[in-house]
């Protein structure tokens, strides 16, 4: 039997899947057909996550982007649509920005993961010796996927698959249970978790459905008074 | 089991977890092809059990030729019929997405059973946050709807997908608040350990351990019902307005995917209700621990795969109790407009399971009484409660400043436990 490195393989396979159809939203020029292409690249972006070992973020993946996006073309569709399919043109202007903002991006992330392969054996094998003890060279496994999207581009290695989901929550409730035995002070820093996000993120979202609903009532009575008057 | 294919039948032990991927995919293969056929034989059985139904409920007999005398063959000579038809496409549809659209509407069905555990440990790939992945993948059937609409070129079938997705986008709030609830009683996302928390007699299952848990089950089947799309919500395919809907334009074998597509997804939710709310593999009488004395959880070898078995019986019998109640619904209740579905979702369920959601977090919190309480047939809580991992609570315990600090945060009983 060949070593075949099938991590590798598929890590391959889903991040060709993600980027072929990322090529297809570009190039394609229907509003339907790119939010299809757009599903299933995202959808590989979630098969990526679930390679890491990250369920849910993968499954967060899916409901979030996947489901934001059919909301997105349904009003994309409902609001615009003229003639049967439609098709948008790119004039030549949004070329030169969407190619500013996109080769931005690009120059900060390729040297990012670049840059990951040293990252990845620099500080954490000293720290690591102390308190795990794993083989010299060995990578450790990840549990929070959420904090490294890049994982899967560090060398393959087969991830062991752990409950992710209860650190992730006791992290937004405040405390890092990943970081309590945590001897370096260095990397102790962030132990309190994510409340405070958590908090404003929830604050934000309560004043956008109290906006919502706001909107919702304010031109219904509108048109009330209107018919009053009428 | 895929150590035991690696070593007994290619005759090696793999060191590293990468290079025992043979076993791996044999494994997945298997699990494919049952779940596969689950769905396909399902869809055999339910379009029958369609059939008699509403023959049963118009007063008539429904088939009874085909097959002897219930006509039991009925849909195999359904089957028949639609391979031969001729597969139609209009002359204005977007062909990549007209062809494509079925296959997105059932991988999504069949995606989502990949998470469904059957009985303790058989599932196709056990997941830590199954009930989340299952709601996930099963709200992206209706993305094969809408491009089954759009592409077309039918202005019933848009409207029909237009309807569905304004309904399955709004039917989502009120089903996942109503999912939440036995999450938040059973501590966990696992399905196998919510169905095993709920071991024993019937008084241990959530649909009876408070009142705001049974209202919430109802409310969850009213749900999920809309969130198929099936009657008296299914204004997709509205056939007194819509000709069909979003399926108008579809012939043949493209049009049974989505059919396949609608009775794997009715099992589904259908099945998942039975974990949440009904027990799961666990029988009203825990026949197995009465004559055992262990739950299947705990046996191993043979005795684990016969009460496995039962288990996956009982569950599948739950679960198409769950869709024939979905049948007899559908013949009985006339179809709702689109605002009254609308508003059944956002001015009813939603504040309705949201006051469920209030009630059964005080009734946990105060620990009000529950039948549960009696613990018949129980396991121990520690034995299904996910909490930390293992490794984490074992290092825990030493340092003194942690534990000071563990305590002033708030945190499940479980674990404030461990830390002691």
């Amino acid at each position: 039997m060949d070593p075949i490195n099938w991590h590798t393989l598929f890590f391959l396979l889903f991040a060709g899947i993600a980027c072929a159809f990322a090529l297809g939203v570009v190039f394609s020029s229907n509003v339907v057909r790119m939010a299809f292409f757009l599903i299933i690249s995202l959808a590989a972006t979630a098969g990526l996550f679930f390679l890491a070992g990250a369920d849910f973020v993968g499954a967060m993946q899916l409901v979030l982007y996947v489901g934001g996006t059919l909301v997105l073309l349904v009003f994309g569709v409902m609001l615009t649509a003229q003639s049967p399919f439609i098709s948008i043109r790119t004039s030549g202007g949004d070329w030169i920005l969407a190619a500013l903002v996109g080769g931005s991006m690009l120059a900060i992330l390729v040297p990012t993961a670049l840059m990951i392969g040293e990252r990845a054996n620099m500080p954490s094998a000293e720290a690591d010796a102390t308190t795990r003890a794993e083989p010299p060279g060995a990578i450790q496994p990840v549990v929070m996927a959420k904090e490294e999207p890049t994982v899967a581009m560090l060398p393959p290695v087969p991830v062991e698959s752990r409950p992710t989901a209860t650190n992730i929550g006791q992290a937004l409730i405040g405390v890092r249970v990943d970081k309590l035995e945590e001897t370096n002070e260095r990397k102790r820093a962030g132990l309190a978790g994510y409340v405070m996000p958590f908090e404003v993120i929830s604050i934000h979202l309560l004043v956008v459905l109290v906006g919502a609903a706001f909107l919702a009532r304010a031109r219904r009575r509108a048109k009330s008074r209107f018919a009053d008057a009428a | 089991m895929v150590e035991f294919i690696n070593e007994k039948i290619f005759g090696f032990s793999p060191t590293e977890a990468a290079l025992a991927v043979p076993g791996q995919v044999i494994v997945a293969l298997w699990a494919a092809f049952l779940i596969l056929n689950l769905i396909a034989v399902g869809a055999l059985l339910f379009i029958w059990m369609e059939r008699k139904i509403a023959g049963r409920i118009q007063d008539r007999l429904g088939p009874t030729r085909v097959g002897g005398r219930f006509g039991w063959l009925q849909t195999l000579a359904d089957g028949i019929k639609l391979i031969a038809k001729e597969d139609l496409m209009p002359g204005g549809a977007d062909g990549l997405l007209f062809r494509l659209a079925p296959y997105v509407a059932f991988c999504a069905s069949f995606g989502a059973f990949i998470a469904l555990p059957f009985a303790t440990g058989w599932v196709g790939l056990e997941l830590n946050v199954a009930v989340f992945f299952i709601t996930a993948v099963l709200g992206l059937e209706v993305f094969g709807v809408i491009l089954a609409g759009y592409a077309s070129a039918s202005k019933w079938s848009l409207f029909g997908a237009m309807r569905e997705a304004a309904q399955v986008i709004s039917y989502e709030v009120p089903l996942g608040l109503c999912i939440v609830i036995p999450v938040m009683i059973a501590g966990t996302m696992d399905l196998i350990k919510i169905g095993n928390e709920q071991a024993g007699w019937f008084t241990n299952w959530f649909l009876f351990h408070d009142p705001f848990t049974f209202i919430t089950a109802f409310v969850y089947f009213t749900c999920a019902t809309a969130s198929v799309n099936r009657a008296p919500f299914d204004l997709a395919e509205a056939e007194s307005e819509l000709v069909a809907g979003f399926h108008t334009e579809y012939s043949g074998l493209r049009w049974s995917f989505f059919f396949m597509a609608e009775y794997g997804s009715m099992l589904l939710v259908s099945a998942l209700g039975a974990i949440l709310f009904c027990g799961g593999w666990n029988g009203p009488i825990p026949v197995v621990a009465m004559i055992g004395g262990e739950h299947a959880s705990q046996l191993s070898g043979f005795a684990f795969v016969v009460a496995n078995l039962l288990g996956t019986i009982m569950f599948l019998g739950k679960a198409i109790l769950g869709v024939t109640l979905m049948m007899w619904a559908r013949w009985t209740l006339p179809r709702l407009r689109i605002d009254q579905v609308i508003t059944t979702c956002w001015k009813y369920c939603t504040p309705i399971v949201g006051v469920m959601f209030i009630g059964v977090m005080v009734w946990q919190a105060y620990q009000l009484p529950s039948p549960r309480d009696l613990g018949w047939g129980s396991l121990e809580p520690g034995s299904v409660r996910e909490a930390w991992h293992p490794s984490d609570e074992a290092k825990a315990t030493p340092a003194v400043d942690k534990q000071a600090r563990v305590d002033d945060l708030q945190m499940t009983d479980d674990a404030q436990a461990r830390v002691e």
